[in-house]
């Protein structure tokens, strides 16, 4: 397993994680995933031929809804907007994404 | 100056479709995004991405999916599970999709063309986004998010690069919105965007077996005219750099149907990493044999099956089959005219022909006994009685002694003179036939 | 009248009785209560919000006749409470009022129970100290120089300051059993999908288990009966009957299969004689103990931190701040540490040799618990490595938690039920230890019966101490 970080990766994976991150923490961050990587890195001892891996500890299967509206749940535009930085008619609203064209 | 017939294409298609079910996806939120009365107003924690807002899986979705799968000759996974597709975008309320990564429901199927077989990789069901719009509030350039469409079921349906032609892309895409639409599982709607077709696009060598490096999406596209249209602008625009000695740059690119232009949307910016994991808020689904036989057995006939039933059964040509086939509710109707039609001994060929070509006037949900009427008064013929028409052969001789005359001098053309004369005389539907004999005779 | 002590002492138990027979009234319970925040809340940060509405909400509660009468419930802030500003501790959510329940507050509130207030915790869940809060971390009540633990550290201490009648925290990793061993009170980690987690902030979806901290075993048994069962909005919660729980608090240890676990670990070596004098309590009690040998720990420290980080870095992705919250750039150096690390396992390239990995070992784990639950009725284990760290003890470390946890992670990566309740004072300190009893999926009546029985035949558990 890679026991370093260079703080390249560390940014590389900033901009996936869409957590903008500062110089010094890129720096910081290197460290801890170091450190945390050197703990882990007792995983790499166990033999794991032939095992299948655990997503679900309680072995469920084939739990679905039928195929119904719920009203009671659904938010009025209001409640949905409720907690909205911006609003306008109704609808959210953020910086222009991409500019047309 | 190369040009496109040096290069033969590479293309497969990415269908997305929203599948029609009451509620969403993944909760009970109303599915109708294009007919709320107002943005944001079928929304819920769970659509919204609001804290610990958990999915919940709808079966009708997933039963719908197999069902595609199983019309198209797929492979069904017995074993399935939703994995999820982590990216960000103002449209996607959770920062990730719920998806299916590499166990999807559907695999290896197929649809036929008239330029050959499509196959397809895959049929996989996942959750559409909120939709974007693009506008200036006071002055400012801004978008506008509406989460009425987040979490609506939507299937993808990947193809192998198959396809060879322009024109076969876009009869794959009818022939596929066909399918989905005789499953009556998606209403396929284009200009709304609940159909969206996307093309990769690349060309080879005409003569070398080798694979192109590259590849060209063309995304968004909402009509099968525009997709045709593109890939032949895009198979031109290949050509051009690649007879130059480049390769086009591989790349995302948008349809602009006003230009008739490919533009590019997005260069390669840093690879994509969508770092697909098991969804642990949705139990893995496993399908037992019974529940797949049970889907089989509510398959409606198809329209490739009904096509080649009427042929069967009524020797009605396969091109005129697919023409009276291009809804379910059409094809009903044709069968109940096709039923009658063989009671009374008409040929539902010659039907068939004459509603194809327009002869006579039709439209979906007439009677089949008004059908069939119309279609006697426009061709059927009447047994005319042996005395009438030797009148009337006497009455039409009588007034044209010179076209007697000129019959006798031996210009045979003049009968079909007489045929029609005979015909406005007695005033019914008189085979021609029949009449022609009766002249021949009366004339020797 | 005025009752020898305070009625915010009072036990779940004692106060549905006296409330019923109208002994205690909501107004002296709730002055009581109310007086115990008021002299200590700014002082420990327990509350992060306060319920205006709480003393209304008890006098329907009381009225409707409903099991709870009312009683005030302590509530962590990452638990979604309509109308009542839900943190998750951390600044992205400051200002963030949910329009909706989740089920464990709906269910709370159905059965009676009053959302007194919301209680601090590590950011996100993510720490066992609470010192990552964004808005400060909270003390131990019982000795103030020291941390509660966490993450559910402001649940804990609001049982142990008697600042609630009986309080809900949530548990990935020991986030239940680890601040209830610190702060000395029970706290019980049901099975993976007996509570359902609709409405509350995930951290890591695979293991989150929400359930009760409370003075006694018996009230847990209570809370956890009314939070439980199946959920239509959450698909990993069990489809199983909930059983009347409180049916297995007189059954007795007799005969019970106990299998001790860890004392061999490095570092136990001062909280080894503690739990061993818990266990000669429970063997004197007719219980058969024996010492039992498991999977290397450090191990599920790796399980755990790989795959939480990755689940994570996936459930921190909706905070964006344009549907609610404030951006991205808010989010505190620890949640910013997993989610850029759950980013790189899940990454390409990664994803085979760290989640795969890690999902893989998880097996290991679970098949280890079925081998040790064939000989075993429950396994019993120290909650912690030792007493409630001081005040600042997190700083400079990334690991922190899990090397806290360690005891704890076996059985929250494989779903099973643990309880821990108090096994010592230090009388020295006022700080307490934790003995923590785990059985199989779905049990949770075995590590009820045994922590019941061993409750009334000690003296640590300070509630039935006073009484």
């Amino acid at each position: 397993m890679a026991k370093k970080v260079s703080t390249a990766q560390v940014k590389h994976i900033a901009n996936l994680a869409n957590i903008p991150i500062t110089t010094r923490e890129q720096q910081e961050l290197a460290a801890a995933f170091s450190e945390t990587l050197a703990v882990v890195d007792n995983l790499l001892k166990i033999d794991i031929k032939n095992i299948e891996p655990t997503h679900q500890v309680n072995d469920l299967e084939n739990v679905l809804r039928e195929d119904k509206v719920d009203e009671e749940r659904m938010f009025s535009q209001e409640e949905a907007l409720a907690n909205a930085a911006r609003t306008h008619e109704g609808y959210f609203v953020v910086p222009r994404v991409i500019d047309e064209n | 100056m190369k040009n496109t017939h040096d290069y033969r294409l590479i293309c497969g298609m990415e269908i997305h479709a929203e599948l029609k079910t009451k509620s969403k996806m993944f909760c009970g939120c109303k599915n109708d995004p294009f007919h709320a009365p107002a943005p944001n107003t079928y929304t819920c924690p769970v659509c919204l991405g609001m804290p610990g807002g958990t999915p919940v899986a709808n079966k009708t979705a997933v039963d719908w999916t197999i069902k595609l799968g199983l019309a198209l000759g797929c492979k069904i996974n017995l074993f399935s599970k939703f994995d999820r597709k982590n990216y960000f975008y103002p449209d996607l309320p959770k920062g990730y999709q719920i998806s299916q990564y590499d166990i999807p429901f559907c695999v290896d199927g197929v649809v036929q063309t008239s330029e050959g077989p499509v196959r397809i990789r895959r049929i996989h069901l996942e959750e559409d986004t909120g939709k974007l719009l693009h506008t200036t509030v006071a002055g400012e350039k801004v978008t506008l998010i509406d989460f009425n469409r987040s979490g609506v079921p939507l299937i993808e349906i990947v193809t192998e690069p198959d396809i060879r032609t322009p024109s076969q892309a876009k009869e794959y895409g009818r022939k596929l919105r066909q399918i989905i639409r005789y499953l009556d599982i998606a209403d396929a709607d284009m200009e709304q965007g609940g159909m969206r077709l996307e093309a990769n696009i690349s060309l080879a060598p005409a003569k070398a077996d080798e694979l192109p490096k590259y590849k060209v999406e063309v995304k968004n596209i909402n009509s099968f005219r525009f997709v045709e249209q593109a890939i032949t602008y895009e198979m031109k625009r290949h050509a051009e750099i690649l007879s130059g000695g480049g390769t086009p740059e591989q790349e995302t690119r948008g349809w602009n149907p006003n230009t008739g232009k490919t533009f590019s949307q997005r260069a390669k910016e840093e690879a994509e990493d969508y770092r697909y994991f098991p969804d642990p808020d949705l139990p893995p689904i496993r399908l037992k044999k019974q529940a797949l036989q049970r889907l089989k057995a509510e398959l409606p006939e198809l329209p490739d099956m009904i096509v080649s039933r009427w042929h069967t059964t009524y020797q009605v040509e396969p091109r005129f089959g697919e023409l009276l086939n291009t809804t379910r509710e059409q094809a009903s109707w044709i069968d109940e005219i096709f039923l009658a039609a063989a009671k009374e001994g008409i040929s539902a060929n010659s039907l068939a022909s004459a509603i194809v070509n327009r002869k006579i006037k039709t439209q979906v949900g007439d009677k089949p006994k008004d059908v069939l009427a119309t279609y006697y008064a426009a061709f059927a013929t009447e047994k005319i009685d042996a005395s009438e028409l030797d009148r009337a052969i006497e009455k039409v001789f009588a007034a044209n002694p010179d076209a007697v005359a000129k019959y006798k001098a031996g210009d045979q053309k003049v009968i079909g003179f007489f045929i029609g004369q005979v015909i406005r005389e007695i005033g019914r539907k008189a085979d021609a036939n029949e009449v022609r004999q009766a002249l021949i005779a009366a004339l020797k | 009248m005025k009752t020898k002590t305070s009625a915010a002492k009072l036990t779940l138990k004692q106060t549905l009785s006296l409330l019923k027979s109208g002994e205690l009234s909501l107004n002296e319970l709730y002055q009581d209560v109310d007086e115990a925040v008021e002299i200590s809340n700014k002082k420990l940060n327990i509350y992060l919000t306060l319920a205006d509405d709480a003393r209304k909400r008890a006098d329907k509660a009381l009225k409707d006749k409903t099991p709870w009468l009312g009683v005030p419930i302590a509530v962590k802030d990452n638990i979604c409470t309509k109308d009542l500003r839900t943190t998750a501790s951390s600044t992205v959510l400051e200002n963030f009022v949910p329009q909706f329940d989740a089920t464990v507050s709906k269910r709370l509130k159905e059965a009676g129970g009053v959302v007194y207030g919301k209680t601090n915790l590590d950011a996100w869940a993510h720490g066992s100290s609470t010192e990552t809060s964004q808005f400060g971390r909270t003390l131990n009540p019982r000795n103030p120089e020291h941390l509660p633990g966490g993450s559910s550290g402001g649940s804990a201490a609001a049982v142990a300051a008697d600042m609630c009648i009986a309080a809900i925290g949530t548990e990935t990793a020991g986030s239940i059993r680890q601040p209830a061993a610190w702060c000395g009170v029970v706290g019980l980690k049901p099975t993976y999908g007996r509570v359902s987690r609709f409405g509350i902030a995930a951290m890591a979806s695979s293991t989150d288990s929400p359930g009760p901290l409370t003075k006694t075993t018996e009230d847990a048994t209570i809370v956890l009966y009314h939070l439980s069962g199946r959920d239509p909005l959450e698909a990993t919660t069990g489809q199983q009957e909930v059983p009347d729980f409180t049916k297995a608090l007189e059954k007795g240890v007799k005969g019970l299969r106990v299998g001790y676990l860890y004392h061999d670990i490095e570092g136990l070596e001062k909280v080894n004689p503690y739990i061993e004098a818990a266990l000669r309590v429970l063997e004197d009690m007719g219980a058969e103990v024996e010492s039992a040998k498991a999977m290397d720990p450090h191990h599920a420290i790796s399980v755990y931190t790989i795959v939480q980080r990755g689940e994570v870095s996936s459930n921190l992705a909706r905070y964006d701040g344009i549907r609610y919250g404030h951006g991205r750039d808010m989010f505190g150096d620890e949640a910013k540490r997993r989610i850029m690390l759950g980013t790189y396992t899940l990454s390409k390239g990664y994803a085979d040799q760290y989640y795969n990995t890690a999902q893989k070992v998880r097996t290991l784990f679970r098949k280890d618990f079925q081998r040790l639950f064939e000989r075993y009725d429950i396994l019993v284990s120290a909650t912690s490595p030792g007493y409630a760290k001081k005040v600042g003890a997190t700083e400079g470390s990334a690991m922190f938690g899990e090397l806290e946890d360690m005891l704890l992670e076996p059985s929250s990566i494989t779903g099973l039920p643990g309880i821990s309740i108090p096994c010592y004072r230090d009388p020295n300190t006022n700080l307490f230890l934790g003995m923590n009893i785990v059985a199989p999926m779905w049990r949770e009546d075995l590590v009820i019966q045994t922590a019941h029985a061993y409750e009334m035949h000690t003296e640590w558990n300070s509630w039935r101490n006073n009484k």
